[in-house]
Protein backbone atom coordinates (compact mmCIF):
# COMPACT_ATOMS: atom_id res chain seq x y z
CA UNK A 1 0.00 0.00 0.00
CA UNK A 2 1.54 3.50 -1.03
CA UNK A 3 0.45 6.13 1.60
CA UNK A 4 0.58 9.87 0.51
CA UNK A 5 0.23 12.80 3.45
CA UNK A 6 -1.90 15.29 1.63
CA UNK A 7 -1.07 18.30 3.64
CA UNK A 8 -4.03 21.16 4.08
CA UNK A 9 -2.67 23.90 5.86
CA UNK A 10 -5.43 26.29 7.02
CA UNK A 11 -8.09 23.70 5.76
CA UNK A 12 -7.06 23.79 2.30
CA UNK A 13 -5.32 21.25 -0.02
CA UNK A 14 -1.89 22.95 -1.74
CA UNK A 15 -0.52 21.97 -5.48
CA UNK A 16 1.92 20.21 -3.82
CA UNK A 17 -1.30 17.88 -2.34
CA UNK A 18 -2.84 16.95 -5.48
CA UNK A 19 0.78 16.17 -6.88
CA UNK A 20 1.47 14.18 -4.34
CA UNK A 21 -1.65 11.89 -4.44
CA UNK A 22 -1.13 11.89 -8.45
CA UNK A 23 2.18 10.72 -8.09
CA UNK A 24 1.18 8.37 -5.49
CA UNK A 25 -1.30 6.88 -7.63
CA UNK A 26 1.45 5.90 -9.94
CA UNK A 27 4.01 4.77 -8.03
CA UNK A 28 0.86 2.12 -6.18
CA UNK A 29 0.09 0.94 -9.76
CA UNK A 30 3.93 0.33 -10.37
CA UNK A 31 4.02 -1.69 -7.17
CA UNK A 32 0.40 -3.20 -7.91
CA UNK A 33 -1.06 -1.49 -5.02
CA UNK A 34 -3.62 0.89 -3.92
CA UNK A 35 -3.09 4.41 -3.25
CA UNK A 36 -4.25 5.76 0.36
CA UNK A 37 -4.18 9.57 1.34
CA UNK A 38 -4.48 10.82 4.40
CA UNK A 39 -5.30 13.92 5.82
CA UNK A 40 -4.38 15.95 9.36
CA UNK A 41 -6.49 17.86 11.30
CA UNK A 42 -9.94 19.70 9.76
CA UNK A 43 -10.12 20.25 6.38
CA UNK A 44 -12.82 21.32 4.01
CA UNK A 45 -13.36 18.95 1.52
CA UNK A 46 -11.35 15.67 1.42
CA UNK A 47 -12.99 13.69 -0.81
CA UNK A 48 -11.79 15.57 -3.73
CA UNK A 49 -8.03 13.70 -3.34
CA UNK A 50 -10.34 10.05 -4.86
CA UNK A 51 -10.11 12.29 -8.34
CA UNK A 52 -6.75 12.24 -7.95
CA UNK A 53 -6.47 8.58 -7.72
CA UNK A 54 -6.63 7.81 -4.09
CA UNK A 55 -8.55 4.79 -3.56
CA UNK A 56 -9.50 5.42 0.00
CA UNK A 57 -8.92 9.21 1.64
CA UNK A 58 -8.60 9.02 5.91
CA UNK A 59 -8.51 11.83 8.04
CA UNK A 60 -7.45 12.69 11.35
CA UNK A 61 -9.53 15.85 12.58
CA UNK A 62 -7.64 16.23 15.82
CA UNK A 63 -8.08 20.08 16.38
CA UNK A 64 -4.34 19.79 17.95
CA UNK A 65 -2.84 19.01 14.41
CA UNK A 66 -4.96 22.69 13.30
CA UNK A 67 -0.76 23.55 13.17
CA UNK A 68 1.49 22.48 12.03
CA UNK A 69 4.31 20.58 14.60
CA UNK A 70 6.66 17.99 13.53
CA UNK A 71 6.63 15.99 16.20
CA UNK A 72 2.74 15.16 16.01
CA UNK A 73 2.77 14.69 12.28
CA UNK A 74 5.31 12.01 12.40
CA UNK A 75 3.25 10.21 15.00
CA UNK A 76 0.06 10.45 13.62
CA UNK A 77 1.59 9.75 9.66
CA UNK A 78 3.44 6.97 11.05
CA UNK A 79 1.05 5.12 13.12
CA UNK A 80 -1.31 5.61 10.13
CA UNK A 81 1.30 3.87 8.19
CA UNK A 82 1.67 1.03 10.39
CA UNK A 83 -1.99 0.64 11.07
CA UNK A 84 -2.14 0.13 7.15
CA UNK A 85 0.77 -1.46 6.56
CA UNK A 86 1.97 0.70 4.11
CA UNK A 87 5.30 0.20 1.69
CA UNK A 88 5.89 3.82 0.48
CA UNK A 89 4.99 7.16 1.82
CA UNK A 90 4.51 9.90 -0.48
CA UNK A 91 4.53 13.42 1.08
CA UNK A 92 5.52 16.79 -0.82
CA UNK A 93 8.65 18.54 -0.67
CA UNK A 94 7.56 21.49 0.86
CA UNK A 95 8.54 23.57 4.41
CA UNK A 96 6.35 20.98 6.05
CA UNK A 97 7.09 17.66 4.27
CA UNK A 98 10.65 18.43 4.49
CA UNK A 99 10.43 18.84 8.68
CA UNK A 100 8.65 15.28 8.43
CA UNK A 101 10.12 13.38 6.11
CA UNK A 102 13.29 12.70 7.75
CA UNK A 103 11.82 11.82 11.27
CA UNK A 104 9.43 9.80 9.30
CA UNK A 105 12.35 7.58 7.45
CA UNK A 106 13.82 6.97 11.15
CA UNK A 107 11.06 6.72 13.00
CA UNK A 108 9.86 4.08 10.27
CA UNK A 109 13.85 2.73 10.30
CA UNK A 110 12.92 3.02 6.42
CA UNK A 111 14.72 4.40 2.91
CA UNK A 112 14.39 8.50 2.08
CA UNK A 113 14.59 10.71 -0.73
CA UNK A 114 13.93 14.30 -0.36
CA UNK A 115 12.95 16.45 -3.35
CA UNK A 116 12.70 13.24 -6.26
CA UNK A 117 11.81 14.88 -9.23
CA UNK A 118 10.36 11.64 -11.55
CA UNK A 119 8.54 8.92 -10.76
CA UNK A 120 10.54 5.65 -9.34
CA UNK A 121 11.81 2.44 -11.10
CA UNK A 122 11.92 -1.31 -10.09
CA UNK A 123 14.93 -2.64 -9.10
CA UNK A 124 13.96 -5.82 -7.97
CA UNK A 125 12.60 -5.20 -4.69
CA UNK A 126 14.19 -1.44 -4.15
CA UNK A 127 12.91 1.70 -5.60
CA UNK A 128 15.50 3.90 -8.10
CA UNK A 129 14.23 7.00 -7.56
CA UNK A 130 16.08 10.88 -9.06
CA UNK A 131 17.11 13.98 -7.63
CA UNK A 132 18.47 16.83 -8.26
CA UNK A 133 21.77 17.73 -6.31
CA UNK A 134 24.44 20.63 -6.26
CA UNK A 135 22.38 22.86 -6.65
CA UNK A 136 21.10 21.65 -9.98
CA UNK A 137 24.26 20.66 -11.67
CA UNK A 138 24.22 17.55 -11.76
CA UNK A 139 21.05 14.36 -11.11
CA UNK A 140 21.29 11.82 -8.29
CA UNK A 141 19.56 8.30 -9.21
CA UNK A 142 19.06 6.89 -5.29
CA UNK A 143 18.63 3.23 -4.33
CA UNK A 144 16.01 3.13 -1.81
CA UNK A 145 16.33 -0.64 0.16
CA UNK A 146 14.01 0.08 3.43
CA UNK A 147 10.92 -2.27 4.39
CA UNK A 148 9.14 1.12 4.10
CA UNK A 149 10.41 4.02 1.92
CA UNK A 150 9.65 7.58 2.41
CA UNK A 151 9.71 9.80 -1.11
CA UNK A 152 8.90 14.08 -0.61
CA UNK A 153 8.20 15.03 -4.35
CA UNK A 154 9.55 18.30 -5.40
CA UNK A 155 6.91 20.89 -6.40
CA UNK A 156 5.97 21.17 -10.26
CA UNK A 157 7.86 17.49 -11.00
CA UNK A 158 4.46 16.10 -11.88
CA UNK A 159 1.21 17.31 -12.87
CA UNK A 160 -2.08 16.77 -11.07
CA UNK A 161 -4.09 14.56 -13.13
CA UNK A 162 -7.93 14.09 -12.38
CA UNK A 163 -8.44 10.65 -13.31
CA UNK A 164 -10.97 9.12 -10.94
CA UNK A 165 -14.23 10.26 -8.71
CA UNK A 166 -14.62 11.49 -5.66
CA UNK A 167 -14.68 8.74 -2.25
CA UNK A 168 -15.66 9.34 0.97
CA UNK A 169 -13.37 10.50 3.44
CA UNK A 170 -13.03 8.27 6.37
CA UNK A 171 -12.45 9.10 9.67
CA UNK A 172 -9.39 7.84 11.44
CA UNK A 173 -8.92 7.70 15.35
CA UNK A 174 -5.49 7.69 16.93
CA UNK A 175 -4.18 8.53 20.30
CA UNK A 176 -2.02 11.61 19.97
CA UNK A 177 0.84 13.39 22.50
CA UNK A 178 0.46 16.86 23.28
CA UNK A 179 2.00 19.36 21.19
CA UNK A 180 5.00 21.19 22.81
CA UNK A 181 4.58 24.05 19.91
CA UNK A 182 2.71 26.97 20.86
CA UNK A 183 2.05 28.92 17.28
CA UNK A 184 1.21 32.27 18.23
CA UNK A 185 0.34 33.54 14.48
CA UNK A 186 0.38 32.93 10.69
CA UNK A 187 1.18 35.45 8.68
CA UNK A 188 0.43 35.04 4.77
CA UNK A 189 0.16 36.59 1.73
CA UNK A 190 -3.26 36.36 0.53
CA UNK A 191 -4.40 36.01 -2.80
CA UNK A 192 -0.44 35.85 -4.29
CA UNK A 193 0.92 31.89 -5.55
CA UNK A 194 3.86 31.58 -3.17
CA UNK A 195 6.69 31.16 -5.21
CA UNK A 196 7.71 27.62 -4.77
CA UNK A 197 4.36 26.57 -6.00
CA UNK A 198 4.08 29.01 -9.08
CA UNK A 199 3.94 27.58 -12.11
CA UNK A 200 5.08 31.30 -13.90
CA UNK A 201 7.67 33.41 -12.21
CA UNK A 202 8.45 37.11 -13.38
CA UNK A 203 11.73 37.73 -11.54
CA UNK A 204 13.83 41.05 -11.71
CA UNK A 205 17.41 42.41 -10.36
CA UNK A 206 19.53 45.44 -9.84
CA UNK A 207 18.49 46.13 -13.66
CA UNK A 208 15.80 47.99 -12.44
CA UNK A 209 17.69 50.77 -11.11
CA UNK A 210 15.06 51.69 -8.44
CA UNK A 211 12.14 49.98 -6.20
CA UNK A 212 9.95 52.75 -7.85
CA UNK A 213 9.87 50.91 -11.11
CA UNK A 214 9.00 47.66 -10.21
CA UNK A 215 5.63 49.05 -11.75
CA UNK A 216 6.10 47.22 -14.94
CA UNK A 217 7.30 43.87 -13.56
CA UNK A 218 3.99 43.84 -11.22
CA UNK A 219 1.97 44.69 -14.60
CA UNK A 220 3.49 42.24 -16.62
CA UNK A 221 3.21 39.33 -13.37
CA UNK A 222 -1.17 40.26 -13.57
CA UNK A 223 -1.24 39.74 -17.02
CA UNK A 224 0.13 36.13 -16.63
CA UNK A 225 -1.49 35.29 -13.41
CA UNK A 226 2.55 34.79 -12.27
CA UNK A 227 4.19 35.08 -8.80
CA UNK A 228 6.67 37.85 -8.70
CA UNK A 229 10.59 36.90 -7.62
CA UNK A 230 13.88 39.20 -7.41
CA UNK A 231 17.81 38.76 -7.25
CA UNK A 232 19.37 39.01 -4.02
CA UNK A 233 20.99 42.29 -3.98
CA UNK A 234 17.07 43.59 -4.27
CA UNK A 235 15.99 41.64 -1.20
CA UNK A 236 19.10 42.87 0.44
CA UNK A 237 18.63 46.51 -0.47
CA UNK A 238 14.71 46.03 0.60
CA UNK A 239 13.43 46.82 -2.65
CA UNK A 240 11.24 44.35 -2.96
CA UNK A 241 10.42 41.54 0.31
CA UNK A 242 12.52 38.79 1.64
CA UNK A 243 10.48 36.52 0.39
CA UNK A 244 10.70 37.50 -3.27
CA UNK A 245 15.07 36.50 -2.95
CA UNK A 246 15.44 33.45 -5.20
CA UNK A 247 18.59 32.10 -5.62
CA UNK A 248 21.37 29.84 -3.52
CA UNK A 249 20.61 31.64 -0.48
CA UNK A 250 16.89 32.47 -1.12
CA UNK A 251 14.55 30.12 -2.06
CA UNK A 252 15.05 27.42 -5.29
CA UNK A 253 12.23 27.25 -7.53
CA UNK A 254 11.09 25.63 -10.45
CA UNK A 255 8.38 26.85 -12.59
CA UNK A 256 7.24 26.03 -16.06
CA UNK A 257 8.34 29.42 -17.19
CA UNK A 258 10.95 32.12 -15.88
CA UNK A 259 11.18 35.56 -17.06
CA UNK A 260 14.60 36.99 -15.75
CA UNK A 261 14.65 40.74 -15.98
CA UNK A 262 18.30 42.87 -15.32
CA UNK A 263 18.89 40.23 -13.52
CA UNK A 264 23.13 38.83 -14.59
CA UNK A 265 22.81 35.43 -13.67
CA UNK A 266 25.14 34.87 -11.54
CA UNK A 267 25.85 31.33 -10.94
CA UNK A 268 24.35 31.60 -6.95
CA UNK A 269 21.13 33.29 -8.63
CA UNK A 270 21.32 30.52 -11.18
CA UNK A 271 21.26 27.59 -8.10
CA UNK A 272 17.80 28.14 -7.79
CA UNK A 273 16.04 28.58 -10.95
CA UNK A 274 18.18 26.50 -12.95
CA UNK A 275 15.65 24.09 -13.17
CA UNK A 276 12.75 26.34 -14.49
CA UNK A 277 11.23 24.39 -17.63
CA UNK A 278 11.69 27.61 -19.98
CA UNK A 279 13.87 30.51 -19.07
CA UNK A 280 13.21 34.19 -20.78
CA UNK A 281 16.02 36.47 -20.03
CA UNK A 282 15.89 40.23 -20.93
CA UNK A 283 19.24 42.21 -20.67
CA UNK A 284 20.91 44.84 -22.44
CA UNK A 285 24.16 43.25 -21.91
CA UNK A 286 24.34 40.78 -24.60
CA UNK A 287 27.19 38.88 -22.63
CA UNK A 288 24.97 38.71 -19.38
CA UNK A 289 25.75 35.06 -18.04
CA UNK A 290 21.79 34.84 -17.73
CA UNK A 291 22.33 34.56 -21.65
CA UNK A 292 23.55 30.94 -21.37
CA UNK A 293 21.29 29.50 -19.36
CA UNK A 294 18.59 30.63 -21.13
CA UNK A 295 16.09 29.10 -23.74
CA UNK A 296 14.68 32.71 -24.93
CA UNK A 297 16.58 36.04 -24.89
CA UNK A 298 15.83 39.87 -25.45
CA UNK A 299 19.00 42.06 -25.87
CA UNK A 300 17.78 45.60 -25.11
CA UNK A 301 16.56 48.27 -22.72
CA UNK A 302 13.99 46.40 -20.04
CA UNK A 303 11.95 49.79 -19.62
CA UNK A 304 11.25 49.34 -23.51
CA UNK A 305 10.91 45.78 -23.56
CA UNK A 306 8.81 44.60 -20.37
CA UNK A 307 5.83 46.76 -21.50
CA UNK A 308 6.11 46.21 -24.99
CA UNK A 309 5.82 42.16 -24.06
CA UNK A 310 3.08 43.06 -21.36
CA UNK A 311 1.01 44.42 -24.23
CA UNK A 312 1.50 40.78 -26.34
CA UNK A 313 0.57 38.99 -23.65
CA UNK A 314 -2.27 40.98 -23.34
CA UNK A 315 -3.31 40.53 -27.33
CA UNK A 316 -2.75 36.23 -26.56
CA UNK A 317 -4.62 36.52 -23.48
CA UNK A 318 -7.11 38.52 -25.57
CA UNK A 319 -7.52 35.87 -28.30
CA UNK A 320 -7.03 33.01 -26.55
CA UNK B 1 23.47 27.27 28.30
CA UNK B 2 25.16 24.88 26.22
CA UNK B 3 23.84 24.83 22.20
CA UNK B 4 25.55 22.43 19.67
CA UNK B 5 25.85 23.93 16.16
CA UNK B 6 26.04 20.87 13.28
CA UNK B 7 28.38 22.05 10.43
CA UNK B 8 28.62 20.71 7.28
CA UNK B 9 31.21 20.86 4.24
CA UNK B 10 30.51 21.66 0.77
CA UNK B 11 31.20 22.05 -2.25
CA UNK B 12 31.78 25.98 -3.51
CA UNK B 13 28.66 26.80 -5.55
CA UNK B 14 30.94 27.51 -8.47
CA UNK B 15 32.61 24.27 -8.29
CA UNK B 16 32.48 22.70 -11.24
CA UNK B 17 31.04 19.03 -10.75
CA UNK B 18 32.47 15.48 -12.02
CA UNK B 19 32.23 12.20 -10.97
CA UNK B 20 34.51 9.32 -11.07
CA UNK B 21 34.52 6.98 -13.96
CA UNK B 22 31.73 4.42 -13.00
CA UNK B 23 29.83 7.55 -12.05
CA UNK B 24 29.29 6.86 -8.51
CA UNK B 25 31.16 9.29 -6.25
CA UNK B 26 31.40 12.98 -6.53
CA UNK B 27 35.04 13.65 -7.92
CA UNK B 28 36.76 15.71 -5.24
CA UNK B 29 39.89 16.75 -7.20
CA UNK B 30 41.04 20.41 -7.19
CA UNK B 31 37.83 21.35 -5.86
CA UNK B 32 37.50 24.16 -3.56
CA UNK B 33 35.42 23.67 0.18
CA UNK B 34 33.55 25.83 2.04
CA UNK B 35 31.17 25.59 5.11
CA UNK B 36 27.74 25.31 4.35
CA UNK B 37 26.43 29.04 4.03
CA UNK B 38 23.40 28.43 5.97
CA UNK B 39 25.11 27.19 8.61
CA UNK B 40 28.01 29.05 9.05
CA UNK B 41 26.16 32.22 8.20
CA UNK B 42 23.13 31.62 10.37
CA UNK B 43 23.17 28.94 12.70
CA UNK B 44 26.33 29.80 13.62
CA UNK B 45 26.47 33.42 14.18
CA UNK B 46 23.33 33.04 15.86
CA UNK B 47 24.51 30.43 18.56
CA UNK B 48 27.06 32.73 19.23
CA UNK B 49 25.69 36.12 19.60
CA UNK B 50 22.88 34.26 21.65
CA UNK B 51 26.00 32.94 23.87
CA UNK B 52 27.95 36.45 23.80
CA UNK B 53 24.78 37.87 25.80
CA UNK B 54 23.46 35.31 27.89
CA UNK B 55 26.40 33.06 29.03
CA UNK B 56 27.17 28.96 28.16
CA UNK B 57 29.19 27.85 25.39
CA UNK B 58 28.91 26.52 21.55
CA UNK B 59 30.12 23.55 20.31
CA UNK B 60 30.72 22.81 17.18
CA UNK B 61 30.16 19.15 15.15
CA UNK B 62 30.81 18.13 12.15
CA UNK B 63 31.12 14.65 10.60
CA UNK B 64 33.73 14.18 8.04
CA UNK B 65 37.58 13.03 7.74
CA UNK B 66 40.64 14.83 9.14
CA UNK B 67 40.55 17.16 5.98
CA UNK B 68 37.66 19.07 7.21
CA UNK B 69 39.62 20.83 10.32
CA UNK B 70 40.12 23.77 8.09
CA UNK B 71 36.58 24.18 8.25
CA UNK B 72 36.03 23.47 12.01
CA UNK B 73 38.97 25.92 12.97
CA UNK B 74 36.93 28.44 10.95
CA UNK B 75 33.77 28.10 13.09
CA UNK B 76 35.95 28.09 15.90
CA UNK B 77 37.50 31.38 14.82
CA UNK B 78 34.01 32.96 14.30
CA UNK B 79 33.40 32.26 17.82
CA UNK B 80 32.63 28.29 18.70
CA UNK B 81 34.43 27.10 22.16
CA UNK B 82 35.15 24.01 21.12
CA UNK B 83 34.49 21.24 18.49
CA UNK B 84 33.86 17.49 17.79
CA UNK B 85 34.90 16.04 14.78
CA UNK B 86 33.32 12.04 13.95
CA UNK B 87 35.75 10.19 12.11
CA UNK B 88 33.95 9.03 8.93
CA UNK B 89 32.78 9.82 5.48
CA UNK B 90 29.73 11.71 5.77
CA UNK B 91 27.82 9.20 3.48
CA UNK B 92 24.36 9.70 3.28
CA UNK B 93 21.86 12.02 5.60
CA UNK B 94 20.65 8.75 7.55
CA UNK B 95 24.44 7.99 8.43
CA UNK B 96 25.26 11.36 9.56
CA UNK B 97 21.91 12.29 11.55
CA UNK B 98 23.08 8.47 13.57
CA UNK B 99 25.96 10.08 14.61
CA UNK B 100 25.37 13.60 15.52
CA UNK B 101 22.40 11.74 17.96
CA UNK B 102 24.54 9.40 19.71
CA UNK B 103 26.75 11.98 20.34
CA UNK B 104 24.12 14.54 21.52
CA UNK B 105 21.72 12.16 23.19
CA UNK B 106 23.43 12.60 26.69
CA UNK B 107 25.07 15.72 26.53
CA UNK B 108 22.12 17.27 27.71
CA UNK B 109 22.34 20.77 24.96
CA UNK B 110 19.58 23.17 24.89
CA UNK B 111 19.16 23.95 22.02
CA UNK B 112 20.46 21.93 19.06
CA UNK B 113 21.18 24.41 15.24
CA UNK B 114 21.43 23.27 11.94
CA UNK B 115 21.24 24.91 8.30
CA UNK B 116 18.14 25.06 6.62
CA UNK B 117 19.83 22.56 3.89
CA UNK B 118 23.46 21.48 2.28
CA UNK B 119 23.79 23.21 -0.64
CA UNK B 120 25.32 19.78 -2.47
CA UNK B 121 22.76 17.00 -1.49
CA UNK B 122 19.93 19.73 -1.20
CA UNK B 123 18.32 17.21 1.39
CA UNK B 124 16.96 19.43 4.52
CA UNK B 125 17.04 15.59 6.34
CA UNK B 126 19.39 15.41 8.75
CA UNK B 127 17.42 18.30 11.29
CA UNK B 128 14.63 16.17 11.87
CA UNK B 129 16.07 12.99 12.02
CA UNK B 130 17.94 14.16 14.63
CA UNK B 131 15.32 15.34 15.99
CA UNK B 132 13.54 12.19 15.90
CA UNK B 133 16.43 10.16 17.65
CA UNK B 134 16.20 12.72 20.25
CA UNK B 135 12.45 12.81 20.51
CA UNK B 136 12.47 16.83 20.34
CA UNK B 137 10.82 19.15 18.65
CA UNK B 138 12.19 20.81 15.64
CA UNK B 139 11.49 24.04 14.09
CA UNK B 140 12.25 24.26 10.92
CA UNK B 141 13.69 26.95 8.67
CA UNK B 142 13.69 29.38 11.66
CA UNK B 143 14.63 32.93 10.39
CA UNK B 144 14.39 34.40 13.69
CA UNK B 145 15.09 33.12 16.82
CA UNK B 146 15.17 34.70 20.36
CA UNK B 147 15.38 33.84 23.72
CA UNK B 148 13.76 35.24 27.42
CA UNK B 149 15.00 32.05 30.42
CA UNK B 150 13.86 28.69 28.92
CA UNK B 151 11.19 30.07 26.41
CA UNK B 152 12.03 30.51 22.57
CA UNK B 153 10.50 32.57 20.06
CA UNK B 154 10.64 32.40 16.91
CA UNK B 155 10.03 33.10 13.23
CA UNK B 156 9.70 30.58 10.71
CA UNK B 157 9.43 31.04 6.73
CA UNK B 158 6.83 28.92 5.08
CA UNK B 159 5.41 28.90 1.55
CA UNK B 160 4.19 32.47 1.41
CA UNK B 161 4.63 33.86 4.47
CA UNK B 162 5.67 33.34 7.85
CA UNK B 163 4.77 31.34 11.48
CA UNK B 164 5.43 32.85 14.77
CA UNK B 165 6.01 30.45 17.49
CA UNK B 166 7.12 29.67 20.81
CA UNK B 167 8.58 26.76 22.74
CA UNK B 168 10.34 25.70 25.30
CA UNK B 169 13.79 24.78 25.57
CA UNK B 170 15.62 21.67 24.49
CA UNK B 171 15.31 21.72 21.26
CA UNK B 172 16.76 21.58 17.73
CA UNK B 173 16.05 24.13 14.96
CA UNK B 174 17.35 24.64 11.30
CA UNK B 175 18.31 27.96 10.14
CA UNK B 176 17.46 30.21 7.31
CA UNK B 177 18.31 33.63 5.78
CA UNK B 178 17.77 36.72 8.37
CA UNK B 179 18.70 34.96 11.44
CA UNK B 180 21.41 36.35 11.69
CA UNK B 181 24.09 37.95 9.57
CA UNK B 182 27.52 36.70 7.97
CA UNK B 183 30.37 37.24 10.52
CA UNK B 184 33.74 37.74 9.39
CA UNK B 185 36.47 36.52 11.63
CA UNK B 186 38.85 38.66 12.98
CA UNK B 187 42.38 38.22 13.62
CA UNK B 188 41.75 37.52 17.04
CA UNK B 189 39.38 35.08 16.45
CA UNK B 190 41.79 33.04 14.12
CA UNK B 191 44.40 33.10 16.56
CA UNK B 192 43.16 31.69 19.75
CA UNK B 193 40.77 29.19 17.20
CA UNK B 194 44.50 27.77 16.94
CA UNK B 195 43.98 26.38 20.17
CA UNK B 196 40.62 25.81 20.89
CA UNK B 197 39.92 22.27 21.78
CA UNK B 198 38.88 19.85 18.71
CA UNK B 199 37.91 16.29 19.88
CA UNK B 200 37.87 13.37 17.58
CA UNK B 201 35.39 10.84 17.94
CA UNK B 202 35.01 7.46 15.90
CA UNK B 203 31.80 6.70 14.31
CA UNK B 204 28.98 3.90 15.66
CA UNK B 205 28.37 1.71 12.65
CA UNK B 206 25.27 2.58 10.27
CA UNK B 207 24.16 1.31 7.18
CA UNK B 208 20.82 2.84 6.21
CA UNK B 209 18.64 2.34 3.41
CA UNK B 210 19.25 4.50 0.46
CA UNK B 211 22.41 4.85 -1.17
CA UNK B 212 23.11 6.99 -4.68
CA UNK B 213 22.93 4.52 -7.16
CA UNK B 214 24.40 6.95 -10.19
CA UNK B 215 25.43 10.41 -10.74
CA UNK B 216 24.45 11.75 -14.15
CA UNK B 217 24.89 15.49 -15.56
CA UNK B 218 22.00 17.38 -16.89
CA UNK B 219 21.40 17.19 -21.14
CA UNK B 220 23.59 20.65 -21.64
CA UNK B 221 20.84 23.40 -23.34
CA UNK B 222 20.15 23.83 -26.60
CA UNK B 223 21.36 27.45 -26.76
CA UNK B 224 19.33 30.49 -26.39
CA UNK B 225 17.55 31.53 -29.12
CA UNK B 226 17.48 35.68 -29.15
CA UNK B 227 14.33 37.50 -30.25
CA UNK B 228 14.21 41.11 -31.91
CA UNK B 229 13.07 43.59 -29.09
CA UNK B 230 10.75 44.60 -31.53
CA UNK B 231 9.02 41.34 -32.09
CA UNK B 232 7.48 40.62 -28.18
CA UNK B 233 4.53 38.93 -30.37
CA UNK B 234 6.75 36.47 -31.82
CA UNK B 235 8.09 35.76 -28.51
CA UNK B 236 4.79 35.27 -27.16
CA UNK B 237 3.83 32.93 -30.06
CA UNK B 238 7.11 30.57 -29.23
CA UNK B 239 6.19 30.77 -25.70
CA UNK B 240 2.29 28.88 -26.74
CA UNK B 241 3.48 26.90 -29.49
CA UNK B 242 6.98 25.59 -29.33
CA UNK B 243 7.65 26.17 -25.60
CA UNK B 244 3.93 25.61 -24.29
CA UNK B 245 4.60 27.28 -21.00
CA UNK B 246 1.54 29.18 -21.60
C1 LIG C 1 27.68 32.99 -1.31
C2 LIG C 1 26.81 33.83 -2.18
C3 LIG C 1 25.44 33.52 -2.26
C4 LIG C 1 24.61 34.26 -3.10
N1 LIG C 1 23.29 33.93 -3.19
C5 LIG C 1 22.51 34.57 -4.10
C6 LIG C 1 21.14 34.22 -4.28
O1 LIG C 1 20.60 33.35 -3.59
N2 LIG C 1 20.42 34.86 -5.22
C7 LIG C 1 20.94 35.86 -6.01
O2 LIG C 1 20.22 36.39 -6.86
N3 LIG C 1 22.23 36.22 -5.84
C8 LIG C 1 23.01 35.63 -4.90
N4 LIG C 1 24.31 36.03 -4.75
C9 LIG C 1 24.75 37.25 -5.46
C10 LIG C 1 25.15 36.99 -6.90
O3 LIG C 1 26.49 36.56 -6.95
C11 LIG C 1 24.98 38.26 -7.74
O4 LIG C 1 25.74 39.29 -7.15
C12 LIG C 1 23.54 38.74 -7.86
O5 LIG C 1 22.70 37.67 -8.28
C13 LIG C 1 23.45 39.88 -8.85
O6 LIG C 1 22.15 40.42 -8.85
P1 LIG C 1 21.58 41.14 -10.17
O7 LIG C 1 21.71 40.24 -11.31
O8 LIG C 1 20.22 41.64 -9.82
O9 LIG C 1 22.50 42.43 -10.29
P2 LIG C 1 23.70 42.74 -11.29
O10 LIG C 1 24.72 41.69 -11.27
O11 LIG C 1 24.09 44.13 -10.98
O12 LIG C 1 23.02 42.67 -12.71
C14 LIG C 1 22.13 43.61 -13.23
C15 LIG C 1 21.89 43.25 -14.68
O13 LIG C 1 20.92 44.12 -15.22
C16 LIG C 1 21.27 44.44 -16.52
N5 LIG C 1 20.68 45.76 -16.84
C17 LIG C 1 20.98 46.97 -16.29
N6 LIG C 1 20.18 47.92 -16.81
C18 LIG C 1 19.37 47.31 -17.70
C19 LIG C 1 18.34 47.79 -18.57
N7 LIG C 1 17.97 49.07 -18.61
N8 LIG C 1 17.74 46.87 -19.37
C20 LIG C 1 18.09 45.56 -19.35
N9 LIG C 1 19.06 45.08 -18.54
C21 LIG C 1 19.69 45.95 -17.73
C22 LIG C 1 22.78 44.48 -16.53
O14 LIG C 1 23.30 44.24 -17.84
C23 LIG C 1 23.13 43.35 -15.56
O15 LIG C 1 23.32 42.13 -16.25
C24 LIG C 1 25.14 35.33 -3.88
C25 LIG C 1 26.51 35.62 -3.79
C26 LIG C 1 27.34 34.89 -2.95
C27 LIG C 1 28.80 35.23 -2.89
N1 LIG D 1 28.59 15.94 7.74
C1 LIG D 1 27.90 16.74 8.55
N2 LIG D 1 28.37 17.05 9.79
C2 LIG D 1 27.67 17.86 10.63
N3 LIG D 1 26.50 18.41 10.31
C3 LIG D 1 25.97 18.14 9.11
C4 LIG D 1 26.63 17.29 8.16
N4 LIG D 1 25.86 17.21 7.06
C5 LIG D 1 24.78 17.98 7.29
N5 LIG D 1 24.83 18.55 8.52
C6 LIG D 1 23.85 19.48 9.12
O1 LIG D 1 22.55 19.17 8.63
C7 LIG D 1 21.99 20.28 7.94
C8 LIG D 1 21.06 19.78 6.84
O2 LIG D 1 21.78 18.99 5.93
P1 LIG D 1 21.03 18.20 4.75
O3 LIG D 1 20.02 17.33 5.40
O4 LIG D 1 22.12 17.42 4.08
O5 LIG D 1 20.42 19.24 3.85
C9 LIG D 1 23.19 21.08 7.49
O6 LIG D 1 22.84 22.43 7.22
C10 LIG D 1 24.11 20.93 8.69
O7 LIG D 1 23.71 21.78 9.76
Amino acid sequence: MVLVFAESPRGHFKKSAFEAVTYGKKVAELLGTDCVALTLGPVDDASVLGTYGAKRVLNLPDASLTHFDSQLYTQAIADACKQLGAQVVILGHTTTGKSVAGRLAVRLQGGLISGATGLPVLAGKNLLVEKTVFSGKAVAQYELSGAVNVISLMGNAVKPEQTGSAVASETLTLALNSSKIRVKEVKTQEGTVPLPEAEIVVSAGRGMKDPGNWGIVEDLATTLGATTACSRPVADSHWRPHHEHVGQTGIAIRPNLYIAIGISGAIQHLAGVNNSKVIVVINKDPEAPFFKAADYGVVGDLFEIVPRLNEAFKQFKAAN
Amino acid sequence: MKLLVCISQTPDTTAKISFNADNTEFNNAGVQFIMNPYDEWYALVRACELKEALGGTVTVINVGPAANETTIRKALAIGADDAVRIDADPKSAGFVAKQIAEYAKNAQFDLIFFGKETIDYNGSEVGAMVAEYLDLPFVSYASKLDLNGTVATLERDIEGGVEVLEVDLPFVLSAAKGMAEQRIPNMRGIMTARTKPLTEIPAVAFDGFEKVSQFTLPPAKAGVKLIDPNEMVELVRLLHEEAKVI
